[in-house]
């Protein structure tokens, strides 16, 4: 039992992160029709940029012991900081040219922004990995026989605050609703006074904030950064998005913690082997069955 | 003056009224098609000009080109003494001119209240903006009973006041409407047609696009009749009304 209990909890911690990443997909989705398949690389650099920010406080400071608070949250900041500023250039320079060219041109372009970008950092770094200092207290708290550690409780914690935080800006403010807008249609929202091209980058810079805060929080949760991690957690994620309905901001943070949860079920009944097998089975019998996902719309269909 | 078939008369029309919208020459369309083939027109403040056309005249493809949806090929368009030709649409709405365009077009997935308020996206005026959606529930008292509701679960007739409504959140000077009667019982024609007479007293400028030519020209001070992307004819509204071509083509009479 407790087994299953603890196996719960590391599929509501990895879909917390799934879950996350996919919002970014599914809102890029909403308003361009276009699968950013870059968006995991946003979530890689945001883990870069929280691991210099703790490591620049340790090497000049001693805040990362007396003020770890502090330093996590100017790490976080500094994971949507540069996230946001990539998203913003990478709409600019590689997808914004593209958007009267055929739908397969930008997508094309978008793996050519993730393949710059990993390789980027792999040169930068020469393929290590960058460590995460020990920042965050230790230990864990116990409930009956399981226990979780406070890292991992943080990362769910974190995950949820973001996607609460995502969910009021899409559905209370007035730029979240011109994103709903523009989503449903492009033409009448111009009409309306609203400035599409200026949503189309709220809405890049929206996803990429959330998939930096994220990079830095699981960051900190795996003790590292390094220029790969951003691609399993990518294709993981852009599943998740797809399970729950691309487009569907509820459904991609169900289908993040259905992914998860699969994958954290699975390794206790297959083995861990099986673990990243699961996504892509769920993929495909997605897309035979219901290729407009769980919560997704029907849409007719596209060339 | 005869109002017969060949005839096209140019109204002199008072020396007081300023022109409001003028469209000179302009040509128009999608990719290689030129929808519109040098059209000119003009709005005065004040008035309801009625454009009736039949089916695939370029009736819309103006209204587009006016609100900015679409690029003039060549030609002049200019609002109260402006140019407007090559302004982006959103910038268009901020100058005053406000298009509600074919078969509603209602944002579906938001609230009829998100509708309204994406109808004054521009404006920061809070006051302003709760008095006029006041104003438009006082109009459509059946939008009131369903703000909270998605705009996509409104009746045809719901969704025209909706988008009726919406325009006017942006207090436009200008009015463009496309085919308000689309698909409407005509008990629901006759509402509409009612409310945007109102909507005209109350000071905006309105150019209507209808296939329902007998309604537009009742209420409308001038008309033109556009074919195959020209304008055929232009006239007052009584002399359309009265013209043996406008009655055979679009009044349906024989
Ligand atoms: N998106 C488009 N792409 C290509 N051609 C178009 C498009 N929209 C309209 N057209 C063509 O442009 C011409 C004028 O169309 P428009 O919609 O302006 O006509 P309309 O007078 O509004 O007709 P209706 O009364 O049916 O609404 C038509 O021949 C139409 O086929
Ligand atoms: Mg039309």
């Amino acid at each position: 039992m407790e087994q299953w209990i603890q196996l719960t909890i590391d599929g509501i911690t990895l879909g917390g992160v799934y879950a996350c990443i996919a919002l970014g997909y599914t809102l890029v989705y909403g308003v361009l029709r276009m699968i950013n398949f870059a968006h995991g690389e946003l979530f890689m650099m945001g883990a870069f940029a929280g691991v210099y920010t703790l490591q620049g406080f340790q090497d000049h400071t001693s805040l990362n012991e007396d003020l770890p608070s502090l330093t996590i949250t100017a790490a976080i900041f500094m994971g949507i900081v540069v996230a946001v500023v990539l998203a913003v250039l990478m709409e600019r320079i590689a997808y914004r040219p593209l958007r009267h060219a055929p739908r397969l041109a930008p997508l094309i372009s978008a793996i050519g922004v993730s393949i710059f970008l990993r390789n980027v950092m792999l040169r930068y770094t020469n393929a290590r990995r960058e460590v995460y200092p020990d920042v965050f207290p230790d230990g864990s708290i116990e409930i009956g026989d399981v226990s979780v550690s406070y890292i991992k409780l943080f990362l769910i914690g974190m995950s949820i605050l973001f996607m609460v935080g995502l969910y009021l800006f899409i559905q209370r403010t007035k730029t979240g609703t011109a994103i709903r807008a523009v989503a449903e249609d492009r033409d009448t929202a111009a009409l309306m006074g609203i400035d599409v091209d200026r949503t189309i980058v709220l809405t890049f810079v929206a996803g990429a904030a959330l998939a930096g805060a994220t990079g830095v929080c699981y960051g900190m949760y795996v003790g590292n950064a390094a220029a790969g991690m951003g691609f399993i957690p990518g294709i993981k994620a852009f599943t998740a998005a797809v399970l729950g309905g691309i487009g569907s901001v509820p459904g991609a943070m169900l289908g993040g913690y259905f992914l998860g949860l699969s994958e954290a079920y699975t390794t206790k009944l297959f083995g861990a082997q099986y673990k990243d097998v699961v996504a892509f089975v769920l993929l495909v019998a997605v897309l035979i069955f219901r290729p407009w996902g769980f919560l997704g719309k029907r849409e007719d269909r596209r060339a | 003056m005869t109002a017969n078939g060949s005839d096209v008369s140019v109204i002199p029309h008072a020396a007081a009224s300023s022109a409001h919208l003028e469209v000179e020459d302009v040509v128009s369309g999608y990719g290689q098609i030129m929808a519109i083939k040098g059209i000119t027109l003009r709005v005065d403040t004040g008035e309801i000009v009625a454009l009736i056309g039949a089916n695939g005249a370029g009736k819309s493809t103006t209204l587009r080109t006016v609100s900015g949806l679409l690029r003039p090929r060549s030609g002049r368009i200019t609002f109260e003494g402006q140019k407007l030709d090559s302004v982006a649409p959103h910038k268009i709405v901020a100058r005053g001119i406000s298009h509600v365009p074919e078969g509603r077009a209602i944002f579906s997935q938001l609230s009829v209240r998100e509708n309204l308020e994406m109808g004054a996206f521009q404006r920061k005026d809070k006051g302003g903006i709760a008095e006029d959606m006041e104003r438009v529930a006082v109009i459509f008292p059946r939008l009131r009973e369903r703000m909270k509701q998605d705009g996509g679960t409104l009746s045809g007739g719901e969704q025209q006041m909706l988008a009726i409504g919406r325009a006017l959140m942006a207090r436009p000077r200008l009015l463009l409407l496309d085919e308000p009667s689309m698909g409407l019982s005509p008990v629901l024609v006759e509402t509409i047609f009612n409310t945007i007479i109102d909507i005209n007293r109350a000071g905006t400028t309105i150019l209507l696009v209808e296939q329902n030519a007998s309604m537009a020209l009742q209420i409308a001070s001038r008309g033109y009749v556009l074919e195959s992307g020209t304008i055929a004819m232009e006239a007052t509204a009584a002399e359309l009304r009265a013209s043996d071509r406008v009655r055979k083509t679009y009044l349906g009479e024989s």
